[in-house]
């Protein structure tokens, strides 16, 4: 007979481990690798901070955050739905394309029970998460705190960025 | 596969320590296993508790986080006050069932 085995979750270790995300795309697809991992590491219990600078500000911005699209141009790895088939990458630039790649995207991913990216920001911020913006990025769209999402922690400069991630482990996306 | 005295019952664990039957999870095990992990149960965590293993009979995986809150009605925040800093594991080890595998 033996002891039962008591996981260690890792809660008594002091840990500064400290997660940083540069969201600097405002694609749909490139929007989901930053938001799933932060979601992963605020689950683990680590500090996690969202840097959001260039295109990726349209994840924070009010008026933009819902209609981030995802298109095939460019993309060499475009497929046709569910098969191997590489699609022709004339058709691409075609008119309707992306909408249409952008609807399919939305339901392969609301598929899975993943959420929308506002309500994944939510949920984020929910588990702790930390919002910043680009001061740099904000100056150049002529955008202030009240075009951004309530939530954020705030409109940070450069310098303010290198202070905050002291010893942190950055991922830039 | 281990066994384990937990309770006062013989139970299979995995090589983490989480119960590997279903069956054979029982109130006063998840009070002590919570207690092994410093969660001191209360009516709102056997709620969480209770719909969890429900949705697992139910669907055959253990719910995530986000389905915890979207389907089952338990908002993320509070989660994390049940179960603090990481409230996947903590709910599956008491629930006696495994770690959820999807991402989000």
């Amino acid at each position: 007979m033996a002891d039962a085995i008591i996981p260690n979750f890792g809660d008594d270790e002091e840990t500064d481990r400290k997660f940083v995300l540069i969201c600097s795309k405002g694609n749909l697809d490139m929007a989901y690798p930053g938001l799933v991992l932060a979601n992963a590491a605020l689950g683990e219990g680590i500090e996690t901070h969202l840097f959001f600078t260039f295109w990726g500000f349209d994840m924070i911005t009010k008026s933009r955050m819902w209609d981030l699209q995802f298109s095939p141009v460019g993309n060499t790895a475009m497929h046709l739905p569910g098969r191997d088939t590489k699609m022709p990458q004339a058709l691409s630039p075609m008119p309707g394309m992306t909408q249409m790649a952008t609807k399919m995207m939305k339901k392969q991913i609301a598929d899975l029970g993943i959420p929308e990216v506002p309500d994944f920001l939510d949920q984020i911020v929910a588990a702790g998460g930390h919002l910043w913006a680009c001061r740099m990025s904000a100056d150049m769209n002529n955008l202030t705190e009240a075009d951004l999402r309530d939530d954020v922690d705030g409109i940070i400069n450069a310098s303010d960025f290198i202070e905050m991630t002291d010893g942190a482990q950055i991922l830039f996306i | 596969m281990p066994t384990a005295t937990i309770a006062g019952h013989e139970v299979q664990i995995n090589d983490e320590g989480f119960l590997t039957e279903y069956d054979e999870w029982s109130e006063d095990i998840a009070t002590e296993l919570a207690g092994n992990i410093g969660v001191e149960m209360t009516p709102r965590h056997w709620e969480v508790i209770k719909w969890l293993r429900e949705d697992y009979k139910e669907k055959g995986e253990t719910a995530t986080t986000r389905r915890v809150q979207t389907v089952g009605g338990f908002p993320t925040k509070e989660q994390f006050q049940l179960f603090p800093k990481k409230p996947a594991k903590k709910m599956a080890y008491i629930a006696g069932v495994p770690k959820p595998h999807g991402c989000v």
